[in-house]
């Protein structure tokens, strides 16, 4: 791991009416570092991720991505940013892919959105994607109205992956899929992240998820992290209440 | 026809002219750009031409020549009422002839004769986003005609190519205007295309229900999108006009009979007849 984080935010607040979505978070994501935030619904998980993309702006604290502050960066840079060195794979692979358009397309719309302008390399390409994401490349001209719920999600993922990203937004990636193929899905984005040496910010309740995935843990309450350190260190040993609370309530199968 | 006295010149008031005029030299200034207006009721339903026939209005002066063709020809029904309703409310000379015409309003196509400098070809545009189909957020497409922002439209000829093997848009086929703005042509066909680039005219572009107006001035660049392995190629049918023999013009299919009988003749009338005269000459 280098000596600069590649993602930092401090001081993070936001309000919606009485209720504290963000209350003084902080964070660094390095390169090449997983990391999860766990927490029970409406602690303020997606709110985060959501500032820290840019998406939405909080009431006070910074964002600084590289050097660049995140904030205060004009739309069109943080669009570039977004279809670069960022990707965003959304819990619901509808608001990620354009469902009327074919696999291969969808795949494609990062790189000609970069200015890719050769169609067979394109192609070649969203073959060589559609592979590594183990969906049949026969299928590349399918629109993805016609997969299921699992590959529309693996979809989703090789179009945001394919411009090679820096750092990667992840929000409940494995949410509403059955729990066999959740698995298989975890394990492909374990092996792309390990392959790409990506950093990845994954939002997810799941804690197994998390203990699969991450190298680091921030647990979120009420807008608040409350406890914070490398995943077996958390998982195994928590401190906090509220994180005994959620590793002891995990059903063992 | 002299101009009938119960209307303004050019029907519209004086004010609404000035409105759009200044609107049509934002879209001059700004090529490719679509500039809003307040589009005005005009004795005609939208879609025959509303937008067209504004712009024609604004710009049009007492020694201006109009000619308005529908599809190419002179003498279809939108070509001859719009002409008929400007030489009344104007009284201004008329033609059928490319080269005499100082404005020429055009719907769906590019005359054949190269235009020339001081001649404005006006277009009546029935959807002027060129990313209307793909983005269903107007607001959402506007951001990206700000940020340049134009990969879903090569996502539209990819989807072309790889479900035909070639790009299938032959009409309104999309355009990036001095290298900035992506522009729909109108549905032009893609044949006409080239003739836009660099055309010593000015072109004109009025929306009329849909409010927008733009421009693409003399001498401007206007290049088709395309890949580059799957390079822009301008197509018509493989067929020589069966009048006057032109085969390098843009072809209507013609049923002749109910045997199914059919020819290929020149869409624009003007050019075919011209030339059909030339060839009479000559014999």
């Amino acid at each position: 791991m280098s000596a600069a984080p590649l993602l930092s935010a401090r001081d993070l607040e936001l309000r919606f009416g009485r209720v504290a979505a963000l209350d003084g978070v902080a964070l660094d994501i390095w390169p090449g570092e997983v990391v999860a935030i766990v927490g029970e619904s409406g602690s303020g998980k997606t709110t985060l991720l959501r500032v820290l993309s840019g998406l939405m702006r909080p009431d006070a604290g910074s964002v600084d991505y590289l050097g660049q502050d995140v904030l205060g960066m004009s739309e069109a840079a943080r669009r570039r940013l977004m279809r670069t060195e960022w990707g965003f794979v959304h819990q619901n692979p509808r608001d990620g892919l354009r469902m009327a358009v074919s696999a291969g397309g969808n795949i494609g719309e990062r790189l000609m959105a970069v200015g890719a302008r050769h169609y067979g390399e394109i192609r070649a390409q969203a073959a060589e994607w559609l592979t590594r994401v183990e969906i049949d490349v026969g299928r590349m001209d399918d629109v993805p109205a016609k997969f299921s719920g699992g590959m529309q999600q693996r979809l989703q993922i090789a179009r945001t992956l394919v411009t090679h990203p820096k750092l990667v937004f992840m929000d409940e990636p494995t949410g509403g899929l059955d729990v066999s193929v959740q698995a298989r899905l975890l394990d492909l984005i374990r092996a792309l992240v390990a392959d790409l040496g990506l950093a990845v910010l994954i939002v997810t309740h799941d804690i197994a998820a998390a203990r699969l995935l991450a190298h680091r843990i921030l647990v979120m309450r009420e807008g608040r992290v409350v406890e914070q350190g490398l995943t077996d260190r958390v998982l195994d040993d928590p401190q906090h209440p509220y994180t005994q609370l959620l590793v002891s309530s995990v059903l063992a199968a | 026809m002299t101009h009938d006295p119960g209307y303004n010149f050019a029907y519209l008031d004086e004010s609404t002219k000035r409105m759009i005029r200044r609107a049509i030299l934002k879209g001059v200034a700004i090529p490719g750009h679509q500039v809003p207006f307040g589009s005005r009721e005009m004795p005609l339903p939208y879609g025959w031409g509303t937008g067209g026939i504004q712009v024609t209005a604004a710009v049009l002066g007492p020694t201006d020549v109009l000619k308005v063709i529908d599809q190419g020809a002179d003498d279809t029904t939108n070509a001859v009422s719009i002409r008929a309703f400007f030489r009344r409310v104007t009284g201004v000379a008329t033609t059928e002839r490319t080269e005499e015409a100082t404005i020429i309003q055009t719907r769906h196509r590019i005359p054949e004769r190269k235009l020339t400098e001081g001649q404005i070809l006006v277009y009546q545009v029935p959807v002027p986003e060129p990313l209307a189909r793909l983005e269903p957020r107007i607001a959402e497409t506007r951001r990206m005609h700000a940020l340049a922002d134009y990969g879903l439209m090569h996502v539209k000829l990819y989807e072309d190519i790889a479900r035909h093997g070639h790009i299938a848009t032959s009409y309104s086929y999309p355009v990036m205007v001095n290298a900035r703005y992506l522009m729909s042509p109108s549905p032009i066909p893609a044949f006409d295309n080239p003739k836009m680039d660099h055309m010593p005219a000015l072109q004109l572009f009025g929306a009329g229900r849909e409010k927008r107006i733009y421009a693409v001035p003399p001498y401007t660049g206007v290049r088709s999108l395309d890949f580059d392995d799957h390079p822009f190629r301008p197509i018509r049918a493989p067929h020589d006009c069966e009048l006057c023999g032109s085969s390098d013009t843009y072809l209507d299919e013609v049923i002749i009979d109910d045997a199914g009988g059919r020819i290929f003749v020149c869409s624009d009338t003007d050019h075919c007849s011209q030339v059909q005269a030339m060839k009479e000459a000559a014999a």
